[in-house]
């Protein structure tokens, strides 16, 4: 590629589509230099399971075809990285397993299809919490993923790999699912923008399931603008998933520059408890007084139920992946325990050899939570509960428009602090897991640093007001730089 | 039934949905194709793959709700049936659990002693086959076949309100009525379309709690459910006799060695750990909706038979067996429009001549090598004299062998009768007056010689003479 081009990654997704359209440069061009991006600077992150390169050059001469012969999708030519959640026809879709280590799907998850037929060109699969159970990166199979931020911090989870690579320029943006806050955290910690749309917006189709009532997939960007773009692309019906909504997918990108004057803002005050580290409380609280100055109104609600989330998750997100994880028994596909004696023994070594310990953690709550005589103090309790918290803020949206909160109680915390400490671990999702129970919408945009790290705003909205929501942190980034800042070590 | 005992019995029947392609994919649900070819991802719970209700099965287990009086869910719930097997692909079977399509049902059957009798039936579900396990021929492993995995299944399961094995046939039977009546289910018991499972347990007679069952598996033949039900009557009166007690299991029906034996104790049943499947909505049926299949529902056994006694004075055990299918009763129906015979008539020789052809040939009704209307035109030749009954069962047979309708068979073997005594008496005239030696023996006492004039009567009329009236006229003639 050409040397005048040395700054295509540091651009955004809508900055890149600009220039392919000027023809300033390539999509193969802009491929080739990506791809030598990753090749250089991965290394230090390992925000990558699988860098398909081969299939990223074809998918960008193919675009640039189409856009020679004016037939270029919405996303025609533009990188993205998929989360390896999400199953790639042809290539290696691992979950972060060792379970899937051996796993070539033989199918496009709907939202890869989506992407692939506007044009994108995937450059490889990001790395993972294992099965999206963690929120450091640190249950992955193939290692943790560092922050760009600072090597010795977690980039969040379980979208680790896909926060950091946007973070590190790696690409303008990635996929990721969203089942307590797995790409509202990571975007959080690593400084970038993470939406996960309302339940039901977009497919599950090919997203391996965690927790199907809660699992939602949604994109890491370093603008709302470019989120928007994308979200337009990913969101709509599909028949193959029963649970996405038959609902008409509006412009995003056409509303996002409306002003957000009369804008009503809610705070809820457990966000600002003791949890709370208090400098990131100080950088949201400025940020919220950003959407002030622009118009926008704060207003006090209240979630009366909100402590009880983080429980209630971590019963019901167990019991579900403990039944969605049966499928990994070595039968048909991933890990197969060699020599085994009799079926029991297959099934055993299998699973015991494949999954690692917090999938193992969590299969085993879901199991108790749902044996003969526990059901209904736990899973039915908990479901009721789930009940009351989205009723909770159904009240709320009856006054507010968004809820604005921090997206994390910390900053990044560094690599290992936190691993042994599962409970510890699973409070990272404390303001974050509410939006998953109720199926709203969220959205986390870079609102600051506290000690050389970034800091998330956290945005809810009511279900299916993800125009509010990008609309709203699309206005705040037109009137600040957080998102702008790059980690020194990657610019 | 050993004296001073009760057997008490409830039923699970399994009937599979006759639709095209699967309960939750879109592969086929035909039977017999090689191993692994009708299973799709879906099917096989590839990671990733999400489950899409056909709405086939919801129309036809509402048609099966109402045609035993049940109620139709407005909402029933998928619920996951978690176990794991090879060939249950995704380590659980979506299944229905608190909230089943169908609730409080019922029906009638004729019990032991021949009156009617209702037996409740709790609900009816929604759920999915598994696949199969193959051990035969493989060394040391076990094949799997996942192209049943995902067939629709309607499991019906009965209050226990079955009193012997006699009565779990019938009731059983009537299931199998009813479910192909509706067009829901082939019925097929050799493919494993139509089975079922006992719960099986006997109380002394008066005692009011209900004694240890035993759940008896793979039932797939009314003969089976009578034998496997009747040996575990016995078993369990031996034991308790013997001061034993019955204790609560899974027992597997071999039908080899006739038996009952151990599959399972309650302490090693699964838990199955069933609750909502999160990746299918409820099922939410309105008010019209069942108000529409109502309006389509077909004729069902019970109404059809109670009109055919009306309307055809028939019988009522004829009424009973011609609607036992109904196949069987629209061919009944369809001879009887054609025909100015007695329905009676027609009954008579569907049950007899044409139900004992189609056995002896193992074919259904819809294979019947004489058509309604053909077997209309034979009876139709009995009702107007042309033929006599004895007659038509040769005329029948030549049909049946595909020699033509009754009058082309009639035509071309001579049976055509002749009733006019007139012509009758003249050819017997003849045959006396070209006999006369054999006259004069016969009426010297040789009696016998009566087959001789009647054959050569025969002779002369090329066998067409009523054979009775022949002799009749015979015997007055000799006399004098």
């Amino acid at each position: 590629m050409s040397a005048k081009h040395t700054d295509l990654h540091t651009r955004s997704m809508t900055e890149l589509a600009a220039g392919l359209d000027k023809g300033e440069f390539t999509s193969v061009e802009l491929t080739e230099s990506l791809l030598a991006r990753i090749a250089e600077q991965d290394a230090r992150l390992n925000a990558f399971i699988t860098v398909t390169g081969e299939q990223a050059l074809a998918a960008a001469a193919k675009a640039d075809k189409a856009r020679a012969a004016g037939d270029a999708g919405a996303l025609n030519g533009l990188p993205i990285i998929h989360k390896d959640i999400f199953c790639t026809r042809g290539v290696k879709t691992t979950c972060g397993s060792k379970m899937l280590d051996n796993f070539i799907s033989p199918y496009d998850a709907t939202v890869v299809e989506k992407m692939a037929d506007a044009g994108a060109v995937v450059l490889g699969k990001s790395n993972m919490d294992e099965f999206a159970m963690g929120s450091s990166n640190e249950t992955s199979f193939f290692g943790p993923v560092r922050n760009p931020w600072n090597l010795e911090c977690s980039p969040g989870g379980s979208s680790g790999g896909s926060s950091a690579a946007v973070a590190a320029r790696l690409a303008p943006a990635a996929t990721g699912t969203d089942t307590g806050g797995s790409i509202r955290q990571p975007a959080a910690l690593t400084g970038t923008v993470g939406i996960k749309p309302t339940y039901g917006r977009v497919s599950r189709y090919g997203m391996i399931a965690f927790a199907s009532s809660l699992d939602q997939a949604g994109v890491i960007t370093r603008t709302a603008e470019d989120a928007a773009r994308l979200l337009g692309v990913m969101a709509g019906f599909d028949k193959r998933d029963s649970t996405s909504i038959d609902r008409p997918v509006p412009d995003y990108l056409g509303s996002i520059n409306q002003p957000i004057k009369g804008l009503r803002v809610g705070i809820v005050r457990q966000h600002f408890d003791a949890g709370l580290d208090p400098q990131c409380g100080e950088r949201v609280k400025e940020a919220i007084a950003v959407l002030e100055s622009l118009g926008a109104t704060a207003v006090e609600v209240d979630l009366p139920n909100i402590d009880l989330s983080v429980p209630t998750y971590y019963v019901v997100a167990p019991a579900e992946c403990s039944s969605n994880l049966s499928r990994f028994d070595g039968v048909r596909f991933g890990h197969r325990a060699e020599n085994a004696e009799d079926l029991m023994d297959l099934y055993c070594r299998s699973r015991g050899e494949g999954f690692g310990d917090e999938v193992k953690r969590r299969i085993m709550t879901g199991t108790y939570v749902l044996s003969a005589g526990y059901y209904d103090a736990y899973y039915l309790k908990a479901q009721q509960v789930r009940h009351l918290i989205a009723d909770d803020f159904k009240k709320a949206f009856a006054d507010v428009d968004v809820i604005a909160g921090p997206t994390s109680p910390t900053p990044a915390f560094r690599l290992g602090d936190k691993v042994d400490d599962p409970i510890t671990m699973y409070l990272n999702d404390i303001y974050t897991i509410g939006a998953n129970l109720a199926g709203l919408p969220g959205m986390s945009i870079p609102c600051g640093f506290v000690d050389d790290l970034p800091v998330g705003l956290h945005l809810v909205g009511a279900h299916f007001a993800e125009e509010t929501l990008l609309r709203c942190s699309h206005q705040y980034q037109q009137h600040t730089d957080w998102h702008k800042a790059c980690p020194e070590d990657f610019k | 039934m050993r004296a001073g005992w009760e057997v008490v019995i409830g039923l699970e029947v399994h009937a599979q949905l006759a639709t095209r392609s699967k309960i939750f994919s879109g592969a086929s649900t035909a039977y017999g194709a090689e191993p692994n070819t009708q299973a799709c991802l879906v099917d096989l719970g590839y990671p990733g793959v999400l489950p899409v209700l056909n709405e086939e099965v919801v129309h036809m287990a509402a048609m099966f709700g109402l045609a035993v009086n049940a109620t139709v869910a407005p909402r029933s719930v998928f619920a996951r049936k978690n176990y794991f097997y090879p060939d249950l692909p995704k380590g659980y079977q979506i299944s229905q659990f608190e909230l089943p399509i169908v609730e409080h049902g019922e029906l009638f059957i004729h019990n032991d002693d021949g009156e009617s009798k209702r037996i409740g039936i709790t609900r009816a579900h929604l759920e999915e086959d598994a696949g199969k396990s193959i051990h035969e021929g493989l060394d040391r492993s076990s094949g799997i076949d996942l192209n049943r995995a995902g067939t629709p299944l309607l499991e019906i399961v009965s209050e226990p309100d079955l009193r012997s094995a006699k009565e779990a046939v019938a009731y059983m039977r009537k299931i199998h009525t009813i479910v192909r009546y509706l067009g829901i289910s082939d019925g097929n018991m050799q493919e494993g379309s139509f089975r079922c499972d006992a719960n099986v347990s006997v109380r002394p007679q008066g005692q009011e709690e209900l004694g240890t069952r035993a759940e008896l598996k793979n039932l797939n033949s009314f003969r089976f459910v009578e034998r496997a039900i009747n040996f575990e009557i016995e078993r369990q009166i031996d034991l308790i006799e013997d001061g034993g007690e019955v204790v609560q299991e899974t027992r597997l029906y071999d039908s080899d060695k006739d038996e009952t034996r151990s599959m399972r104790s309650k302490e090693e049943s699964h838990d199955y750990r069933y609750f909502p499947d999160p990746d299918l909505l409820p099922i939410e049926i309105s008010a019209d909706y069942i108000e529409t299949v109502r309006e389509q529902l077909p004729e069902l056994p019970d109404a059809k038979q109670q009109r055919f006694v009306d309307q055809f004075a028939l019988k009522g055990d004829d009424a009973d067996l011609l609607t036992g299918s109904r196949p069987l009763a629209d061919y009944f129906e369809a001879a009887v429009a054609a025909t100015a015979a007695k329905p009676q008539l027609v009954a008579n020789w569907v049950i007899g001549d044409l139900s004992g052809a189609l056995n002896r040939d193992g074919l259904d009704i819809g294979e019947s090598r004489i058509s309604a209307a053909a077997l209309a035109g034979l009876l139709t030749r009995i009702h107007d004299n042309t033929i006599s009954g004895k007659i038509a069962k040769q005329v029948f047979e030549a049909m049946w062998a595909g020699e033509g309708d009754a009058d082309a068979v009639i035509e071309s073997k001579g049976l055509k009768q002749i009733t006019d005594s007139s012509a009758i008496e003249a050819a017997v005239d003849k045959v006396i007056a070209a006999n006369p030696g054999q006259v004069a023996e016969y009426k010297a006492g040789k009696d016998k010689l009566i087959g001789f004039f009647v054959g050569q009567v025969m002779q002369a009329t090329k066998g067409q003479a009523n054979p009775g009236q022949v002799n009749q006229i015979l015997k007055e003639k000799l006399r004098n």
